[in-house]
């Protein structure tokens, strides 16, 4: 029973002492420079940072981010029918192709109703 | 799979034609809001066809009587044990009484869009989505009352809960619809964790989502008895979440009060018979065997104190509403538990009773909740009791109508609601729950005196402004197909009860 | 050899998670961790189902989860809209501060 966990075990320890060993040995081996307020401030190439990176966003990303998820998490039942293609045969394929129909209606009426207008 | 197509008519029609009617209105750049009413009125009216037609394949009529003459359709000896005939794999079962509840929700359906469309109108706000999302309702509705597989079942109330999420928020400037449509959908989500739980776990006892296989898996040994019964119970958590039972039935008045009052007419109907379509399944036909697994019935025990917890609440709290929609609103709570006295009792009777009320519920609460948004519309918005003071003089026949739902709700005879509670009281009696019988009958005495109460006010009760007009519009035609049923129903109630148990056969 | 991990695992992993989304909706109340807390509670029960379904080698339960999944992107649409139309009303997305109705 325990002996199956010992792999695990292994990993785990593994995985914790390399980290701990990387922040440790980054103390002794990297370089020291005195740290100012320009070296602290977050790289965004080259740039430098104008306000507060925790500000609110236009609703227009919600809209795209939200439609991508609601088409994206479709695909889910695709890779079930694909796996099974050979043996669902004909009314798989026709079941499937109806499917993708009513998706495409909702994607008509995302596209007419203007939710992926860039305004 | 063709024939399944046409056996399952109803639910593969009202499906497409919602996708449909929001293609079209996507395709149509105007504003056409009447275009997607009069296309989802015919649909509804098609589906209400539709499902009539596919009614009943036990007894010797309807399209899969006729079918199976012509050898297209499995002979009607090949009954699901719930009396319908399954197509999709056992997926989806069809007629029986399914179709009985299709044609409850088609009507509900009918009413609101009709009583929705002046709403609408009058405050500037119809999108034709409106309409759509209805359709889309119905077509969840519909799925559950036809579940024969979990899997449906769960797809079905998760159609219905996400249209109604958003039915109820529908007038989004609006403070109260916006919180009504916030607690909703948190709560609804919530029960939904508890629903798929509870599926979840006795898909682990019994190895499957179907419902026949269920049933026949809990009369031998169950892999794990104890997972079983936690399931039963989170499956009932859920349900109960949905219909608005005892200890979960708080968010019930928040949101059927702050919603539109066309919507919580749609909601508070169509929506719990659905819910009550959902258990009526499992508790009665996959579940039965495994409630009473250790010969105890300690869950039957459970849905009788819930049911008689839930109508001493729901009517001691409409008691002493000052505002007429949110006492509506806890009355509707109060309904919920006499509708769960047929699954305590779990018997023919029951079963009918659940179905012979449920018509009648729907056609006495839409009424009543479309009169208030008439009343809204003719200027009278809040909805205190002391606003309906000398209502006979303002709009007679409005508050005429208003005292035939409210007799109706009280369960007064010839009315629909007394032969309703009349068939549930008496086959919770025939189960040997008296006691259950006796808390209903107190309970019901209790409301007696909330809704003699409204009509007191309405009629007894002095109020200075004289007669006006009051524009229902099409919202008039609800209103006629709601007294009308209520009177149908209190004078031929054997004959929508023949028709119940036709649509369970012999079975 | 190796052994599998037994089923009793799964199932107690996902109780735990379960109950860990139960406490959740109940004591924060920040609308969108609740949300959150409601996917965790959704996401236990897709483990449950499908550690199950690998048990008894049936497929019905891994059906099922991707049903969940999709149901749950259609709740967080919803959802996440409902809450935008109260921050849009109310500037708050605090349950507790969203009281207008009264029981």
């Amino acid at each position: 029973m325990i002996d199956s966990y010992i792999p695990l075990i292994i990993m785990v320890s593994v995985g914790f002492l390399f980290g701990l060993s990387n922040i440790v040995l980054a103390q002794f081996l990297g370089p020291r420079k005195n740290k100012t307020k320009v070296k602290l401030e977050p790289y965004e190439c080259g740039i430098e940072p104008t306000t507060s990176a925790r500000e609110r966003f236009s609703i227009k990303f919600y809209m795209t981010a939200m439609l991508f998820i609601l088409f994206d998490i479709e695909i889910v039942f695709m890779y079930p029918w694909a796996i099974q293609f050979k043996e669902l045969g004909m009314v798989g394929f026709i079941a499937m192709n109806l499917f993708m129909i009513l998706l495409f209606a909702g994607f008509i009426y995302v596209i007419k109703k203007g939710a992926l207008q860039w305004r | 799979m063709h024939i399944d197509v046409i056996l399952a008519a109803p639910i593969v029609f009202v499906s497409i034609m919602a996708t449909a009617s929001m293609v079209l209105d996507a395709l149509k750049t105007k504003e056409n809001g009447k275009t997607i009413f009069l296309f989802s009125i015919y649909v509804l009216m098609a589906t209400f066809l539709l499902s009539a037609l596919t009614f009943s394949p036990s007894s010797h009529f309807g399209l899969v009587a006729l079918l199976s003459k012509f050898g297209l359709a499995p002979a009607p000896e090949t009954l699901h044990v719930s009396g319908m005939l399954t197509v999709f794999n056992g997926m989806v079962g069809v007629g029986g009484y399914g179709c009985f509840f299709d044609m409850i929700f088609t009507l509900g359906g009918i009413m609101t869009i009709l009583a929705a469309r002046p709403f609408l109108e009058s405050e500037k706000l119809e999108h034709s989505e409106f309409y759509t999302l209805i359709l889309f309702a119905v077509a969840g509705m519909m799925l559950i009352s036809h579940a024969t597989n979990m899997l449906t079942l769960f797809i079905g109330i998760e159609v219905m809960s996400v249209t109604f999420y958003i039915l109820s928020g529908y007038t989004r400037t609006n403070e109260k619809a916006v919180e009504s449509s916030l607690k909703y959908f948190l709560l609804g989500a919530f029960a939904t964790g508890f629903l798929v739980y509870g599926i979840a776990l006795i898909y682990g006892a019994t190895g499957s989502m179907d419902y026949a296989t269920i049933a026949s898996a809990t009369h031998g040994d169950i892999r794990f008895p104890t997972l079983l019964l936690v399931g039963i119970g989170l499956m009932i958590v859920g349900l109960s979440f949905k219909t608005a039972l005892f200890p979960f039935h708080q968010w019930a008045p928040d949101v059927y009060s702050g919603a539109p009052t066309v919507v919580t007419a749609f909601m508070s109907t169509a929506g719990k018979a659905a819910a009550l379509a959902a258990f009526m399944p499992i508790i009665m036909v996959s579940l039965p065997a495994a409630m009473s697994y250790d010969g105890s019935n300690k869950i039957q025990m459970m849905l009788a104190v819930i049911s008689a917890l839930t109508m001493l609440i729901g009517n001691i709290s409409a008691l002493v509403q000052k505002d007429v929609k949110r006492m509506l609103a806890f009355s509707s709570v109060a309904h919920a538990g006499y509708l769960l006295m047929g699954l305590v009792a779990a018997n023919p009777e029951g079963r009918n009773g659940i179905m012979f009320y449920s018509a009648s519920y729907l056609f006495m609460q839409i009424g009543s909740f479309i009169i208030l948004s008439v009343l809204e519309r003719s200027g009278q918005t809040n909805h205190s009791l002391e606003s309906f003071n000398g209502l006979s003089k303002k709009y007679p026949i409005l508050a005429a109508l208003m005292s035939i739902f409210m007799f109706s709700l009280a369960g007064i005879p010839p009315f629909a609601g007394f032969f309703g509670k009349y068939y549930l009281f008496t086959a919770a009696i025939h189960a040997d729950f008296t006691w259950l019988t006796i808390v209903a009958v107190v309970s019901s005495i209790i409301s007696v005196y909330f809704y003699i109460g409204l009509i007191v006010n309405m009629y007894f009760k002095e109020s200075q402004e004289q007669e006006h007009e009051s524009q229902p519009g099409l919202a008039a035609i609800s209103l006629v197909l709601s007294t009308a049923g209520i009177i149908i129903l209190g004078l031929l109630p054997s004959v929508v009860l023949s028709i119940a148990q036709a649509s369970f056969g012999n079975h | 050899m190796l052994q599998t991990i037994p089923l009793e695992f799964y199932l107690i992993l996902s109780a735990i998670m379960f109950m860990l989304g139960v406490i959740g909706v109940i004591v924060r109340r920040n609308a969108i961790v609740i949300f959150m807390s409601i996917e965790m509670m959704l996401n236990a029960v897709n483990l449950t189902l499908v550690s199950f379904s690998q048990f008894m080698g049936d497929s019905a339960g891994q059906i099922f989860v991707f049903f969940v999944m999709a149901v749950a992107a259609a709740e967080a649409a919803v959802g996440l809209a409902i809450v935008l139309a109260l921050f849009r009303k109310k500037q708050t997305v605090y349950v507790d501060e969203v009281n207008v109705l009264k029981w």
